[in-house]
């Protein structure tokens, strides 16, 4: 049984959300800290340091944290205010059992981790053991992600685990592993500063990695030309050299076409591409036909544009390529990245001092959280699961037959379509939403409710943890030790800084208790994070993300510490592939030629416009934090259609009109932003709400062939004007998935 | 009229990105916890994503002061204007009327007119204020005054004029090198050109 086990509106009125609005200790200042715990943001894949103040092992307060390099200081707004997730009346205190009609009931941790067990244990007897599934995120340390992959292999022994990194950075991951051998960005971020041309495609930095801006203003100051490629003129874009307003899904045109620019003028280097590369030819064969009148007839944007840009790239003694989201959330997301980085390639310019390339990592442990070993076709080091010498080393650490070890299993989509059509009959999920962030949610609750049992791990009870038969009370990032690697690959040590509350527990010790239960309970016999820690290096040892090297101590001495680093006395590496030294077998960068095809749903007379999604700055992700803090909520409190003026006028909207966006899956009703700065053919909705407010219920669940990213930046809408909604869910707070 | 270290406040609006670190970084401030004193201008959201943050420029001459009929507006040694003093605020809001950039705020809830003051507790310890130390983009920064010349393409400067009356303030402001003084003048509707990031318009190419 896996549906709420009352109505939504009722689990709102008791597990929220619910805004947190001042610190537990109140705004006076008459408290003062015992203490100050140097640590890091919990949230997006910057990983800024801060300083959390606490009181009687209360998290009260914050101070920026001015000493640490990456960020020095600097915070966005979601960083000033994480500590109000602290404290919250919303936390879960005590493992909760699903009692219909009633409700969740608090119940003892044995009596929850029983059941938990029991029913992998009895769905894995009745269909199989594959037909129990994993799910974990992006946002758990490097410890708990190596631990959730080790514990699906050894403990559950399914080939079914992924994680939600899967909606975020896997195009970008594959494509770099296809042309350099490594999924990493290629540089510190200090490089930036020292770029003269920069290119930021598909990336709204000053909202989903606000730190970043500052990189990319002073290296404007140092005479950088930058230029932005975003359907919307988003804040970066307004002070940028060049603005190219492209179509969403028409990257590739815009790539492929300033290659051809750069090819007839002469702006290519020869001699790095004859040295270290290859697969040029078929590059610069297809290209040919990218003239800049065709490439932008896929662009759509103006042919002078596209020249402009290689104008400003091609000849540039240093350039640094920067893509996100914007070009990876596509079927054709790999293609679309390959297309960019050949820019970088083409140009030789890679692996010196300003020059180089790096995919902006979006959640937190987006990096780290990649390299362990939880997603389905991977083991810790970043190593494949289907090669044979590595699933023999990692058979080793183990101490398992390498026979036992599951081979490569179904990604994050694929797992919920195997649930909808029934072949997986349980699943456990930590420190991820699909409710909010996979695509197409009338089919994910659909493919929720067919569960035989779901357990769902987490500190707050998410709209998608109201589905669960068993929901333990994990932890927050600030109740546990550990290390992430951030943006750049430097792994970074997050300090505790309080205990869980009441009876909640350090989410690595829940997955232990369960695998004690499955009877693997001699392979998870860990007494603190840091023995996790110390069995990871030794797993990593000899793979592409290489952690041996890396210790606990060494982090806080040296402010972080860049993988791969093999040795103890190996400095770590900020910047990858110095001297054209790439990663593939044969030492060389492999060109991929890339070949435009349109999106999984383009428009038609029936739903004739573009809606692309995306994030708002007081947010994050699916909002299960930030929509429980109300100085964030406050900000932008509930999801808005941002729509140009031209389409407004054509459907008779009105800045602040209710508007139906409506897709061939599903709708949502908000208010309409009239704004002039996004394309006249498209409309932006961001993701961070639920229910009836939820982007997802629109977007299509179509997913990239290599790298299985939804494509959640281009589907065919239509958008009416129409009434205030007036139903239950409509009247809930804002934060909840109301509408005001 | 300065801090020992040198320190100075300096703007650069062209940076904003709008993000509000600054609004919610400023309430953790302790001399006034719990309220923010920055103030985040959307301008014109229909026409362009232009965002400034607006703090309290520190008048060498301060306006507020002047009209202040209970002489509750003080300026420290520093120069740092500081918000009314609670024993003489009558509430009368002639600053809040006054102020050339609409900063001091009257706060019925304590009958008293407060606004930022640069953050006095941190910075006359040698600290940064909170706003200009979370911030994102580098809009906000507190410099030394050299600092900024070397790493700046624009130049700081200080004096305004509103109207015929100049006004010198302690925050300097980042501007193209060739302006000396700011010149603000009130500009009737219509006459702003809005289209410079109208995407419809840059779509039409050159």
């Amino acid at each position: 049984m896996a549906k709420p086990p009352v109505s939504i509106p009722e689990l709102v009125a008791e597990f929220g959300p619910t805004l947190n609005r001042a610190p537990v200790t109140g705004w006076s200042t008459a408290v003062e800290p015992d203490h100050i715990v140097k640590t890091h943001c919990c949230f997006c894949g910057q990983q800024c340091g801060i300083q959390l103040k606490v009181h009687e092992n209360k998290v009260i307060g914050f101070e920026p944290w001015e000493d640490f390099p990456f960020n020095q200081g600097r915070l966005c707004p979601k960083g000033v205010k994480r500590y109000m997730q602290d404290e919250h009346p919303d936390r879960l205190k005590a493992p909760l059992m699903r009692d219909e009609g009633k409700g969740f009931v608090r119940t003892s941790w044995n009596e929850a981790l029983d059941r938990v067990a029991s029913e992998i244990l009895r769905i894995q007897q009745s269909y199989g053991n594959d037909a129990f599934a994993l799910v974990g995120g992006a946002s758990l340390t490097n410890e708990k992600a190596y631990l959730m992959g080790k514990f699906a292999r050894v403990a559950v022994k399914t080939a079914n685990i992924d994680y939600n990194g899967r909606l975020c950075m896997v195009s970008a991951g594959a494509a770099a592993k296809k042309i350099f051998g490594i999924d990493r960005a290629a540089n510190p971020w200090s490089d930036i500063l020292h770029a003269k041309a920069i290119l930021v495609a598909g990336a709204n930095v000053a909202e989903c990695a606000p730190i970043t801006t500052y990189y990319l203003w002073q290296a404007r100051e140092n005479g950088a030309k930058l230029i932005v490629m975003d359907p919307r003129l988003t804040p970066i874009a307004r002070n940028a050299d060049l603005y190219i307003p492209v179509r969403s899904g028409g990257d590739i045109g815009v790539f492929n076409g300033m290659l051809h620019v750069m090819i007839e003028r002469g702006w290519i280097n020869r001699e790095f591409i004859s040295q270290h590369t290859t697969g040029w030819e078929q590059v610069e064969e297809i290209v040919k036909k990218y003239t800049p009148e065709y490439a932008s007839k896929i662009a759509g944007v103006p042919a002078s544009m596209i020249v402009r840009a290689a104008e400003i790239w091609g000849p540039a003694p240093t350039s640094f390529l920067m893509h996100a989201r914007g070009i990876e959330h596509h079927s054709k997301g790999v293609q679309n990245c390959m297309a960019v980085i050949n820019l970088v390639v083409a140009s030789g310019r890679i692996g010196r001092e300003g020059c180089g390339y790096a995919m902006i990592t979006g959640q937190g442990n987006g990096q780290g959280g990649r390299e362990q070993g939880q997603k389905c076709d991977q083991l810790p080091g970043a190593r494949d699961i289907e090669n044979p010498d590595h699933r023999k080393y990692i058979a080793s650490i183990w101490d398992v037959p390498e026979a036992s070890i599951p081979r490569k299993g179904l990604s994050f989509v694929p797992i919920l379509e195997a649930i909808h059509e029934g072949k997986i009959k349980g699943l456990l999920v930590i420190s991820c939403n699909p409710m909010v962030s996979l695509p197409n949610s009338q089919y994910i609750r659909e493919a929720l409710e067919k569960l035989e049992f779901f357990c769902q791990i987490d500190f707050f009870l998410s709209e998608t943890a109201r589905y669960a038969d068993v929901v333990l009370a994990g932890s927050l990032m600030e109740e546990d030790e550990g290390t992430t690697t951030n943006v750049e690959g430097r792994v970074i040590h997050h300090q505790k800084a309080v205990d869980p509350p009441e009876d909640a527990r350090v989410d690595w010790q829940i997955i232990c208790d369960i695998a004690r239960r499955l009877g693997a309970g001699d392979k998870f016999n860990y007494k603190s994070s840091h023995d996790i820690f110390q069995e990871l290096r030794l797993a990593s040892k000899g793979g592409i993300a290489d952690y041996y090297g890396i210790s606990w101590e060494r982090i806080d001495r040296e402010q972080g510490v860049f993988w791969p680093c093999p040795s103890p006395e190996h400095p770590g590496t900020p910047r990858l592939y110095e001297g054209g030294n790439f990663a593939h077998p044969d030492g060389k960068a492999h060109f991929q030629p890339v070949e435009w095809k349109p999106a999984a749903e383009e428009t038609d007379a029936e739903y004739p416009i573009i809606l692309t999604t995306g994030r708002v700055v007081s947010q994050y992700l699916s909002g299960t934090q930030t929509r429980r803090i109300g100085a964030l909520v406050d900000q932008y409190p509930q999801p808005l259609c941002e729509i140009h003026p031209l389409l407004a006028a054509k459907l008779g909207i009105a800045d602040g009109d209710f508007v139906t966006v409506e897709s061939r899956r599903g709708s949502v009703t908000v208010r309409a932003s009239v704004v002039k700065t996004i394309r006249p053919d498209t409309v932006f909705v961001p993701y961070h709400w639920p229910l009836e407010r939820a982007a997802n219920n629109m977007t299509v669940r179509a997913i990239d062939p290599i790298s299985n990213i939804p494509e959640y930046k281009i589907c065919a809408v239509r958008v009416t004007k129409v009434a205030p909604p007036e139903d239950a869910i409509a009247h809930l707070e804002m934060q909840a998935g109301g509408v005001r | 009229m300065s801090f020992a270290n040198g320190m100075e406040f300096f703007i650069d609006h062209s940076r904003c990105i709008g993000c509000e670190a600054c609004v919610q970084a400023c309430e953790e401030c302790d001399t006034h916890r719990g309220i923010s004193m920055i103030h985040l201008e959307t301008i014109m959201r229909a026409d362009s994503v232009q965002t400034a943050p607006q703090v309290c420029m520190h008048c060498e001459d301060p306006i507020c002061a002047q009209v202040c009929p209970a002489d509750a507006i003080k300026k420290t040694e520093e120069g740092v204007v500081l918000s009314s003093l609670k024993p003489r605020c009558i509430g009368c809001s002639n600053c809040v009327l006054a102020c050339p950039f609409g900063v001091p705020k009257y706060r019925a809830e304590i009958n008293q007119m407060m606004k930022c003051d640069m953050c006095y507790d941190r910075t006359s310890i040698g600290k940064r204020p909170m706003c200009a130390t979370v911030c994102p983009s580098g809009a906000l920064t507190f410099t030394t005054r050299e600092q900024i010349e070397r790493t700046r393409q624009g130049s700081a400067i200080r004096e305004w004029m509103f109207g015929g009356e100049v006004v010198k303030t302690k925050v300097n402001v980042l501007v193209p090198r060739s302006v000396q003084r700011l010149d603000v003048t009130v500009e009737r509707p219509g006459e702003t050109r809005t289209d410079e990031y109208d995407v419809a318009n840059l779509l039409k190419g050159d």
